[in-house]
């Protein structure tokens, strides 16, 4: 047998599913690769589906790359001035250009404008040195569960549905995943029930539970939480003995007005003390989503409040193993945080592409959220905030048969028949985490919009051809309104 | 700042130091380590009291970051990478006067290789299939042997690649990696994180850094001996600290090795572009492994390959990638799910990888310029290696082996037994000891050797050959001085 094969893998690498690009996305390739038009919407990639990059950073970075450029004197001529003294700036705050490591922590007046940031976001002041740089979000999320599972007695708490990050990492680093349910029919909200039900289960049976996830908004389920809510986690964190891993990659995709973001930090600091110097919290953040889009870059940073110095140091030294995050990103990131002002030269285009990106999102949303709402047997809430819509499709039970004959989950045979029929790529909710019984699938908002009634279109087609293949007759005259 | 007002008492907490995963507490990596926090603290002392010190500025000879030092990118790569950061100005007529004419060529072949031109969305989780494409052949032009594309995974810089095969193979303590002894602590590392462990096999100073396979077979057997599962072989070619290059006949004795003693082969060869010396050569394991006649099932081989060295030296960009042979479809597919996770390495990184492995040509607009940049930036670094070679070479009781290639020497130290007594006093490795006087003395990091791994006994550190070649001399000046002052004071 050979020296790695099957059956001496790491068991925990067995174990690790991570849907966004599995079964799906590989059957969706194979068809693309035979000719057929697929649509992928498994995954968050504006880019992909046609959202054009904001053109002041790419600038900015495009000057970074090649520095020569800023000594020729017909660069006016492509770039603009502002576009031009931020390269300068952004090259002046590395260690050698663009090509050098940085510090592992990431560039230090990167991090100081990311705390600028965040202080004008929340009115409270945030410390750089406790705030990492990381390509992109995911790494930092598996480098701060990494801290903190020690072994298969440590249980992370994941909402369900979930992206499958944590599900994935929390299985290769060998820790339990301890569910606690988000309530479908109260727009997914928190069930504090459940919540407390899931930790005294997990507890009985000799788990540790160590910490909390939130993804708010949520990803799959785009619900964003309002602040008697974040108190709530709060409190629940801070009575459980609980750190906080506050995912807040989507913060600006929020697309209706009654819940604007807050971040966990400020509900915290306006909380006070005892609890605000003594609540572990770790907040992620990304130049992947929002309306930059930028995932390809791979740029995301996480801020720690109440970790202990020794521990940060150990966190530092993890970091510095991989050297340094790419530098590129790094100043995305700084571009993200601290984008043109009124009365740069930029500024009215950033502004025009930044609004213009962010309210297509929301008409989307709410396009798709209405097409799914139009079929008899879905179930859609309406997408409050990121980049995802999660319907709850109904499946008859001769559907349900079927799959279990074809050796298939429900939810995974109806994506895969509907990716055969229209070429739209989505992931099954069994990916996510779902209630048992009741199937979803994830699609993203992000076609563009010209293309969104056709999609719809097509997908009502499709379903509807579904349930009159596998409803039961005395079924078919049930129309959901 | 925020913290005054953090608990100062963290023993309620969730996450503290006693209750955070131990193999994060066990973990090292000395090349950032100890040594560089003191020196970033002297900088900033430095920097508020200037003349402070008996020296103008830090060196920082403890990491291979070549551009940190002053060296600059080869222009051509960085030409496509902006045009590839910014495709909306390839149209523009201006773009022609501003970029060379091939650098436009080849950015636009990456942007079609690309669904929509579009840089800023996650690639396939093993890289853009274009730029894997142009990498194998560049792999095949390098050995002469064929590559596919589908064996590479492009990766932010070679270490994730790394840890993620340690990943694959460790599965709890009871599994071993053998490692070079002196070795880059990112494999102890590593091991360390993934709950391993290190078999070391120790490389012989006296006779170059030489790999034996005598050695090799010893440190195997005992390690099984103690009920070890010895999965892999690490062997880092050319060496790091050590810099030598091995030679032919041994790379095949090591292919037979891991074929009988049924090991996974992980080769790292970022340093394949830094050979220094005319009676060395690289040659890729998977070329020696192919040209013994080995196919595709014969041997289990990872081969990693990064941006950050060569004569490119683009550490800050993070780009590389791991080519995996031999491997059943069930771990191949195993190896992509854990890749997926992470959705894809960053996309310009990708793009310079595929740059490094297909750079201009003899013809291309741009090849003299970008051939002479090459070539200043090597031949400064062998006469750099050569030049500390002969100073360490020079202090007493310093014994130095060539660096043959990569980008460091690793000189052996005779510490006299009054040093290594002061270090014990401090509670200080000796090795450490003096690395941190040299520091202080003269603001030159180097890395203590017991970051690396060495015999026990023996002591070392690790520099690197990069400060620019205008300031080696000085650099040469400041290092004699202060040795000779450290064995005055301790002969």
């Amino acid at each position: 047998s050979k020296p790695l094969d099957y059956e001496n893998l790491n068991e925990n690498v067995k174990k690790c599913q991570y849907a966004v690009r599995g079964e799906l996305y590989l059957r969706a390739s194979e068809l693309q690769k035979e000719g057929k038009k697929i649509i992928f919407t498994n995954v968050g990639n504006p880019h992909a589906l046609g959202q054009k990059p904001l053109t002041f950073p790419r600038q900015v970075v495009a000057l970074c790359q090649a520095p020569f450029l800023l000594d020729d004197p017909n660069v006016g001529l492509l770039f603009p001035a502002d576009a031009i003294a931020r390269a300068k700036h952004y090259i002046s705050l590395t260690s050698g250009g663009l090509g050098a490591y940085s510090d592992s922590r990431g560039i230090p007046g990167v991090r100081k404008e990311v705390a600028e940031f965040i202080q004008r976001r929340d009115g409270y002041p945030s410390d750089p040195e406790l705030i990492y740089l990381t390509d992109g979000a995911s790494k930092g999320v598996m480098q701060i569960l990494n801290v903190i599972i020690r072994g298969q007695k440590d249980g992370i708490l994941v909402p369900v549905p979930q992206y499958p990050l944590y599900s994935a990492t929390i299985a290769l680093l060998g820790g339990s995943l301890v569910p606690y349910y988000l309530e479908e029919t109260e727009n997914w909200g928190l069930d504090l029930f459940n919540l407390r039900q899931s930790v005294a289960n997990a507890r009985s049976q000799g788990t540790t539970v160590r910490a909390m996830v939130i993804i708010n908004p949520g990803n799959p389920t785009g619900q964003c939480l309002s602040e008697a809510n974040l108190r709530q986690v709060l409190s629940f964190c801070y009575e459980n003995n609980l750190v906080l891993l506050a995912d807040e990659v989507y913060q600006q995709n929020i697309y209706q007005d009654e819940r604007p973001f807050i971040s966990a930090r400020k509900v915290l600091m306006g909380i006070g003390p005892p609890m605000s110097n003594e609540l572990q919290l770790v907040s992620f953040h990304t130049v992947s989503k929002g309306y930059w889009g930028e995932c390809g870059q791979r740029g995301g940073y996480f801020e720690m409040t109440n970790i202990s110095p020794e521990t940060v140091d150990e966190i530092y030294k993890v970091s510095s193993i991989a050297l340094s995050p790419n530098v590129p990103a790094q100043i995305f990131m700084g571009l993200m945080v601290n984008p043109p002002k009124p009365g740069d030269i930029s500024y009215d285009k950033f502004i025009t592409e930044s609004k213009g990106i962010l309210e297509s999102l929301r008409r989307r949303a709410r396009i798709m959220t209405d097409g799914f709402n139009s079929c008899r047997n879905i179930v859609c809430n309406f997408t409050e905030g990121a980049m995802y819509s999660f319907p709850q499709i109904q499946l008859p039970a001769r559907a349900i048969e079927a799959a279990n004959r074809a050796g298939k989950v429900p939810d995974v045979f109806y994506c895969l028949k509907l990716l055969e029929a229209t070429g739209i790529s989505t992931v099954p909710g069994s990916g996510f985490g779902q209630k048992e019984g009741v199937f979803h699938l994830r699609t993203t908002i992000l076609p563009a919009e010209e293309e969104m009634p056709e999609i719809m279109a097509s997908f009502k087609k499709f379903n509807d051809d579904f349930m009159d293949q596998y409803e039961e007759d005395h079924h078919k005259a049930y129309s959901r309104m | 700042s925020s913290s005054e007002t953090m608990a100062s008492d963290y023993s309620s907490t969730p996450v503290k130091i006693s209750t955070i995963n131990p193999k994060v507490l066990e973990c090292e990596y000395a090349v950032r380590g100890e040594i560089v926090t003191l020196a970033q603290k002297l900088q900033q002392h430095l920097d508020k009291n200037p003349g402070s010190h008996p020296f103008d500025e830090i060196v920082y000879c403890n990491i291979g970051n070549p551009q940190s030092l002053g060296q600059q990118p080869i222009t051509f790569f960085r030409e496509v990478l902006a045009l590839c950061d910014h495709p909306a100005i390839l149209d523009k007529s201006e773009t022609q006067g501003l970029f060379s004419t091939d650098s436009i060529e080849r950015a636009f072949q990456i942007l079609d290789q690309i669904p929509g031109r579009a840089t800023g969305a996650y690639s396939h989780s093993q890289g853009i299939k274009g730029l894997r494409d142009t990498i194998a052949a560049g792999i095949e032009a390098r050995d002469g042997f064929p590559s596919d594309p589908n064996d590479i995974f492009l990766t932010d810089g070679a270490s994730p690649a790394v840890h993620m095969m340690m990943q694959l193979l460790i599965r709890s303590e009871n599994d071993g990696i053998l490692c070079p002894i002196p070795q880059y602590p990112l494999y102890s590392a590593s091991i360390a994180l993934h709950g391993g462990t290190l078999v070391p096999y120790f490389l012989d100073e006296a006779t170059g850094w030489g790999l034996r396979i005598s050695e090799l077979q010893n440190q195997l057997d005992a390690a099984r001996s103690k009920g070890i599962d010895v999965r892999a072989l690490v062997v880092i070619n050319p060496g790091n600290p050590t810099g030598q290059v091995l030679s032919e006949g041994n790379q095949k004795e090591i292919v037979h090795f891991c074929k009988k003693e049924n090991l996974v082969l992980l080769a790292d060869e970022v340093y394949q572009e830094n050979i220094y010396v005319s009676d060395k050569q690289f040659h890729s394991f998977k070329k020696v492994a192919r040209s013994l006649g080995f196919g595709e099932t014969d041997l289990s081989l990872v081969s990693f390959q990064s941006v950050s060295k060569g004569y490119y030296g683009e550490c800050g960009k993070r780009g590389g990638y791991m080519e995996i042979t031999g491997f059943s479809p069930e771990i191949r597919d195993q190896i992509y799910k854990v890749a997926s996770v992470n959705l894809c390495s960053n996309i310009s990184g990708q793009i310079l990888a595929s740059l490094v492995m297909s750079p201009p040509k003899v013809g291309d607009e741009s090849y003299e310029s970008y051939f002479a940049e090459k070539d200043a930036i090597l031949s400064s670094l062998a006469r750099r290696a050569k030049t500390l070679e002969d100073a360490l070479n020079g202090l007493e009781g310093v014994t130095c082996n060539r660096a043959e290639g990569a980008m460091y020497l690793f000189p052996r130290i005779e510490l006299p037994k009054k040093a290594i007594e002061a270090a014990k006093a401090v509670d200080t490795a000796p090795d450490a000891f003096y690395a941190r006087l040299l520091l202080n003395a003269t603001g030159i990091v180097v890395v203590p050797g017991s970051g690396f791994g060495q015999v026990p006994g023996t002591w070392h550190f690790r520099c690197t050959i990069l400060p620019q070649e205008e300031k080696i001399p000085a650099i040469v000046n400041r290092l004699t001085e202060f040795h000779q002052g450290f064995m005055d004071e301790y002969r």
